[in-house]
């Protein structure tokens, strides 16, 4: 019997039970649907992360408090207070001893910003001028605030496009106050529409002098990063050790160990690591969820392939009497199984892709993430080929079954 | 025939089925020969083992002990794939009970043998239909295999067995669910099969008037072979038995 024959018919029985089909894969349909759904999701996951890396700019080392997290649910970094006013000033002081090109210190903490009965819960950061200066952006109108202000702790706010529309509806912003934990700011600047830069979005940002901010504002006299530029993106990786040795003695930490650090220090290189990392994770996480139910779904297939086979016991004799192998039986099941699964695969691919699809609409949309949504071809061919060698491993049973069948016996059976 | 050595020759065939309590002995201390061309015709009382001698016969089945010689070759000999291949070329079996596939269409089920065939699938639908015209269901080509009725299943299936050449024809009882009427068609179409187209025919019946078709009837009880003559007023293909 030739090839093309066997798959005839087993297409042709597949048809014949359609519904039975069906629920048969749908344990191998869910299996690389979660694939194709997951790997799409790590993958924009990661490609959104990588664009808001490579935003900030290669020259971009950020100084945090506590050691480098060891894993995504190491949050110590929150919960130290190790990066002063006095770090910032001696980075400022000596910025062109180190190679840097800016210094920028950062105190943020999400506040509500109260204009007459408008409201808004704004992403507040304590900085200086320089800070734009990091980001790449100009207020559109007015001013961002003076070194002079900074010192002078004023009462000055520059503020994102939503802040303005939502604030100031109908009006003018500049030149108004707003109220932020009881504080009056005055308006000086207010930024174009930007989106997302690096990793805040600048339309929801709230600009304020840092020692305005720790004062009256956020009760703490520590930072939650400082943010250096470097004058040259080849001098960075040599720049992060120099600076730990800087914090180092700053710090009064004699030794040269990592794990008595209470900083670290990351560069745009390392970020690109720990997205690799996230990634790993995700990904047999995926594994690991995607064999369960893979496997699940190849019993499943087994069940029914065996149910399939006693029940056309007869056909199975009849086919032998006529001149069917042993072979050819078998053959025929196992071709029906991988069909089966393969198809379930195929469907899986699709409704994963749709799957991931909808979700990179909504993500974008709704969360105003650039989000894109991409299609994971390795995924899809990986789970395409799992998806046939599932059913390839989980028919033998069924075809052997078939195939040791007495044709006599078999045209018996009622 | 140049040889001596005759088509089908068996020693001593014995066949249990079951084991301990439950054992029947089907067939036992059954000797002849069949010479090829031959048409014989196997009676005997439902249970006596005509269908069990039959389905050894057509390889469809193996002997508890003695042995089958088919073309001078004992059967235990021939390997699985051999004896597929024997089913599929060179015999053709009619069944008792048909066994046609039934959500087939008549061709489907006469292109079945033709499948496992080494015959090229271009020429698969040309001997289907010629079989089926050669049992005279042209006009039944396309109608499942359910619809039809127990006279044209029976011809169905004998073009199913025609369908690959083979040069043993097995039928077991193909009259016996048949009217008189349909049941003349098929024994003039299986007489032929002998007298014109020089196939072995081996026939099971427990009628007398059918089985008078062959030149020759075995006749068993309990599993033993207690007669095997020669017929001596064997009727023409056309002869009407129905009275
Ligand atoms: N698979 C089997 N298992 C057990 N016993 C069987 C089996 N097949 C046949 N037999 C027994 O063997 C004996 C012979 O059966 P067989 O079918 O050969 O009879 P038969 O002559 O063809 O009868 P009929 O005219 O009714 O078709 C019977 O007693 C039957 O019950
Ligand atoms: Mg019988």
């Amino acid at each position: 019997m030739t090839l093309k024959q066997t798959f005839k018919i087993a297409a042709k029985s597949i048809l014949a039970y359609r519904s039975r089909s069906l629920l048969t894969i749908l344990g191998i349909v869910i299996g690389i649907a979660s694939i194709i759904l997951v790997t799409s999701i790590s993958a924009g996951a990661a490609d959104l992360i990588l664009k808001q890396v490579r935003a900030l700019g290669g020259k971009t080392m950020v100084i945090q408090p506590g050691q480098d997290p060891k894993g995504p649910g190491d949050f110590s970094e929150l919960f130290t207070d190790s990066i002063k006013e006095k770090d910032y000033f001696f980075l400022n002081k000596e910025k062109k001893a180190l190679d840097l090109l800016t210094v920028a210190p950062v105190i943020l903490e999400t506040l509500s910003v109260q204009k007459d009965n408008n409201f808004y819960r704004a992403n507040v950061i304590g900085t200086t001028e320089e800070m734009p200066q990091i980001l790449d952006v100009a207020p559109e109108s007015g001013f961002i605030f003076s070194e002079e202000d900074v010192k002078a702790k004023a009462s000055y706010a520059v503020i994102g496009d939503e802040v303005r529309q939502k604030l100031f509806p109908d009006s003018e912003a500049l030149g108004q106050k707003i109220k932020i934990k009881g504080k009056n700011f005055k308006v000086i600047g207010v930024f174009p529409k930007k989106g997302q830069v690096g990793f805040l979005n600048l339309d929801e940002v709230i600009f304020v002098p840092y020692t305005t901010g720790m004062s009256y504002l956020f009760g703490r006299n520590y930072f939650n990063e400082i943010i250096l530029e470097a004058r040259d993106e080849k001098l960075v990786p040599s720049l992060a050790e120099d600076l730990k040795g800087v914090m180092r003695s700053l710090h009064d930490i004699k030794t040269i160990d990592p794990d008595k650090d209470d900083f670290h220090i990351s560069t745009q290189q390392e970020a690109l690591e720990r997205v690799g990392m996230i990634t790993d994770i995700l990904t047999a996480l995926l594994l690991a969820v995607a064999a369960i139910s893979l496997v699940v779904g190849g019993i499943g297939i087994m069940n029914i392939m065996l149910v399939s086979v006693t029940e056309r016991t007869k056909e199975i004799g009849l086919r032998k009497a006529l001149g069917a192998t042993n072979s050819d039986i078998s053959l025929q099941f196992l071709i029906e199984a991988v069909l089966l699964t393969s198809a379930g695969g195929l469907v899986g691919i699709l409704m994963g892709g749709g799957l991931s699809f909808l979700l990179s609409v909504i993500l974008s949309f709704f969360l105003k993430l650039e989000w894109q949504f991409i299609f994971p071809y390795t995924g899809a061919v990986v789970g395409f080929v799992v998806s046939a060698g599932i059913g390839l491993l989980f028919g033998i049973y069924p075809a052997r079954q078939a195939a040791a069948k007495n044709p006599i016996e078999a045209l018996r059976y009622e | 025939m140049k040889t001596k050595e005759p088509l089908i020759r068996l020693e001593n065939l014995k066949k249990v089925y079951g084991e301990g309590d439950s054992q029947t002995t089907a067939l036992l201390d059954v000797d002849f020969s069949i010479n090829e061309g031959e048409f014989v015709a196997i009676m005997g009382a439902s249970g006596s083992g005509k269908s069990t001698l039959l389905h050894i016969l057509g390889f469809l089945d193996k002997q508890t002990s003695g042995i089958y010689y088919y073309g001078g070759k004992n059967n235990l000999h021939f390997s699985e794939p051999q004896l597929a291949a024997l089913r599929n070329k060179e015999l053709g079996f009619v069944f008792q009970a048909f066994h046609l596939l039934p959500k087939a269409t008549v061709l489907e089920n006469v292109l079945l043998p033709l499948a496992y065939s080494d015959e090229p699938e271009s020429q698969w639908e040309r001997l289907a239909r010629e079989a089926i015209s050669a049992v005279d269901l042209n006009h039944r080509v396309d109608h499942l295999a359910v619809s039809l009725s127990g006279g044209e299943k029976q011809r169905v299936a004998i073009a199913r067995a025609l369908v690959n050449n083979p040069s043993v024809i097995f039928a077991d009882e193909p009259t016996g669910n048949l009217d008189s009427v349909s049941g003349k068609k098929v024994m003039e179409i299986i007489h032929k099969l002998n007298s014109l187209y020089k196939r072995t025919v081996i026939l099971i019946t427990h009628e007398t008037s059918t089985a008078e078709h062959a030149e020759r009837i075995i006749k068993i009880k309990d599993g033993r072979v207690v007669s095997d003559e020669a017929v001596k007023n064997r009727r023409a293909a056309e002869d009407d038995y129905s009275k």
